[in-house]
């Protein structure tokens, strides 16, 4: 390996890894080679897709499954996978909670610095993000030799490496002593897949509020008519229309969408926070007094379930 | 003791987010207009609620509200106390200031290694400030415990901290022997207001304050000389601005697919 190498943590997937996965081997590869460390079996076609987006070496847990488990005994074995592959620079995780809570785990272990929510990386290891509800933009770096980043989705392109990487197979043990202290899944209850994208992920994300009033079909068909992903504000999350993993805001999801259409949401500091560094940003809603047609590119005073159902006729209309 | 627990609240004094919030030519935040950080008041309901189901401070449960920070942040402490926590401790120093999540979870550790025999430790899902979340992962490393996070429910049977995590696609149920360290989400609890009788009894609780010599830290270890990130700039983003409003006339839904379309959205 050279002194170059990064390290890119991956969930093991069930068949092949998501494009939000692949984005992170790119934004590895701004700073380095890359390899993959993931956490659980690689299928062929996966380690296909590992060699194509350049990495070098596909590190594996050998000898315990670290799937039933919190990130404690992930972040044990990711140590050992930084000391095995050597001379590594960055380790780039997912910004997920799992991920970052990986990331905080393992920088301990190694003693480097970690910086999340990372939107932008440049050569020299600068890392870009926005703070405080993204009212400012920051540049920040790890002052030590590693430095360990969750890398926020649509941040980097998904685009293969120029030369094809030999995505060798590397098995690493799982240090003894791992699970002294871990905590355990003891249950897991799955919910519908709704077939849309990840919000996080997606292009196009539609989001309704109070003023859906508990009826989110608007909002589903529009969002299925853009290919969209459909959000909630907190108060549509705690009235039980949608679930929780919906919300989009302080305390839910921060989503930065080419396009995101707010729908019967007030637009409060604490729903702004999630969605204020969308691209352009659509808003409907009765009331014109509405914190949110302040930050919105365009506006629209009146009832989302007029608007909405006859913007997605129009489009259905203007493809057929 | 018996099942009785010992339970320390991280609580942080932060900028109130209702007001616009700066970022100072230090590239430090300004900490004026602070406030207890609202999405600490979920950890503490949930460790009086667990304090309160075995009898409370007379069975032996102890709730302690712990804060790092300036002299202002002892406001998130008495705020902490009337609301019923029983009583605070303010670790305290000039080197501390400029702390980033490595530096403020060492600190922290040391602190609560200092004040002994911790049951659990419960903080909520995030800073209201930094917004990194990494500190309750970085604080379970640093003392070797399990930590259980991103909690919408928990429980305490015996020796064992349960709670409920709902991620993408699914839900889970974790477990872990204590000590441990928890995190707690905004879904967890309706925090209880602070009222006049708690008001009254916080004037008579105690805040202890510690300084880095007492829990064995070295000021070179916190700070910014003790951080491991460091900040190259920071500029505020232009602020959105208004773009076109328009009332619907019949036609919006519409307007909405040409707005679409001249942005090459669709």
């Amino acid at each position: 390996m050279t002194a170059e190498t990064v390290l890119v943590v991956l969930d093991a997937p069930a068949e092949t890894f998501r494009k939000g996965q692949l984005e992170l081997l790119a934004a590895g590869r701004i700073l380095g080679s890359v390899s993959a460390a993931v956490t659980g079996p690689v299928s062929e076609a996966a380690r296909a897709q590992l060699a194509e987006h350049g990495a070098a070496a596909v590190y594996t847990p050998d000898g315990a499954d670290l799937g039933e488990y919190l990130v404690g005994p992930t972040a044990a074995w990711l140590a050992d996978v930084v000391a095995t592959a050597g001379g590594v620079r960055a380790v780039v995780l997912e910004n997920s909670p799992a991920g970052k809570e990986a990331a905080a785990r393992l920088a301990v272990r190694l003693g480097a610095g970690v910086i999340t929510d990372v939107v932008a990386i440049e050569a020299d290891g600068t890392a870009h993000k926005s703070v405080l509800a993204g009212s400012y933009e920051v540049r920040a770096r790890a002052t030590t030799g590693v430095a360990v980043l969750t890398v926020k989705p649509n941040s980097v392109e998904a685009t293969p490496a120029n030369a094809p990487g030999a995505a060798e197979a590397t098995p690493v043990r799982v240090p003894e002593g791992a699970f002294a202290t871990a905590a355990r899944v003891t249950g897991r209850t799955e919910k519908p897949v709704s077939g849309r994208p990840e919000l996080t992920e997606a292009r196009v994300v539609v989001a309704g509020g109070r003023g859906t009033d508990g009826d989110f079909g608007p909002i589903e068909e529009l969002a299925d008519a853009l290919g969209g992903a459909v959000g909630a504000s907190r108060a549509a999350a705690d009235a039980g229309w949608v679930s929780h993993d919906l919300q989009i805001g302080q305390t839910g999801k921060t989503v930065s969408p080419q396009l995101y259409i707010s729908a019967g949401i007030s637009g409060a500091i604490q729903q702004k926070a999630g969605m204020q560094t969308a691209k352009v940003i659509v808003a409907v809603n009765s009331d014109p007094e509405s914190p949110v047609f302040e930050i919105a590119d365009f506006g629209i005073v009146g009832d989302l379930f007029d608007v909405l159902p006859q913007a997605t006729a129009e489009i259905k209309r203007r493809r057929a | 003791m018996g099942d009785s627990l010992k339970i320390v609240v991280l609580v942080k004094h932060v900028p109130d987010a209702q007001f616009d919030r700066h970022i100072g030519a230090e590239r430090t935040l300004d900490r004026s207009e602070s406030i207890l950080s609202e999405l600490d008041e979920y950890p503490l309901e949930a460790a009086l609620q667990l304090s309160e189901a075995r009898g409370g401070e007379k069975a032996g449960n102890e709730v302690i509200a712990l804060t790092m920070g300036g002299p202002d942040a002892a406001n998130a402490l008495k705020k902490a106390l009337q609301i019923g926590a029983g009583s605070g401790v303010h670790l305290t120093d000039e080197a501390l200031a400029g702390s980033d999540a490595a530096a403020t979870s060492l600190a922290l550790a040391a602190a609560i290694r200092h004040l002994g025999d911790v049951d659990l430790v419960i903080a909520g899902m995030a800073s209201t400030d930094g917004e990194t979340s990494l500190v309750p992962a970085q604080l379970a490393e640093r003392l070797g415990l399990p930590q259980l996070t991103f909690a919408s429910s928990l429980e305490v049977d015996g020796r064992t901290a349960r709670i409920q995590r709902d991620g993408d696609g699914h839900s889970e149920t974790v477990e872990a022997a204590l000590p441990a360290v928890v995190s707690v989400t905004d879904q967890i609890n309706e925090p209880r207001y602070p009222n006049f009788k708690g008001i009254l009894a916080a004037k008579k609780k105690k805040i202890r304050t510690l300084s880095l010599a007492e829990i064995g830290v070295d000021a070179g270890q916190v700070g910014a000389a003790g951080s491991l990130t460091w900040v190259a700039s920071a500029e505020p983003r232009p602020a959105r601005t208004a773009g076109t409003v328009i009332t619907d006339e019949g036609d919006a839904g519409v307007k909405l697919v040409d707005f679409l379309a001249a942005q090459k959205l669709i």
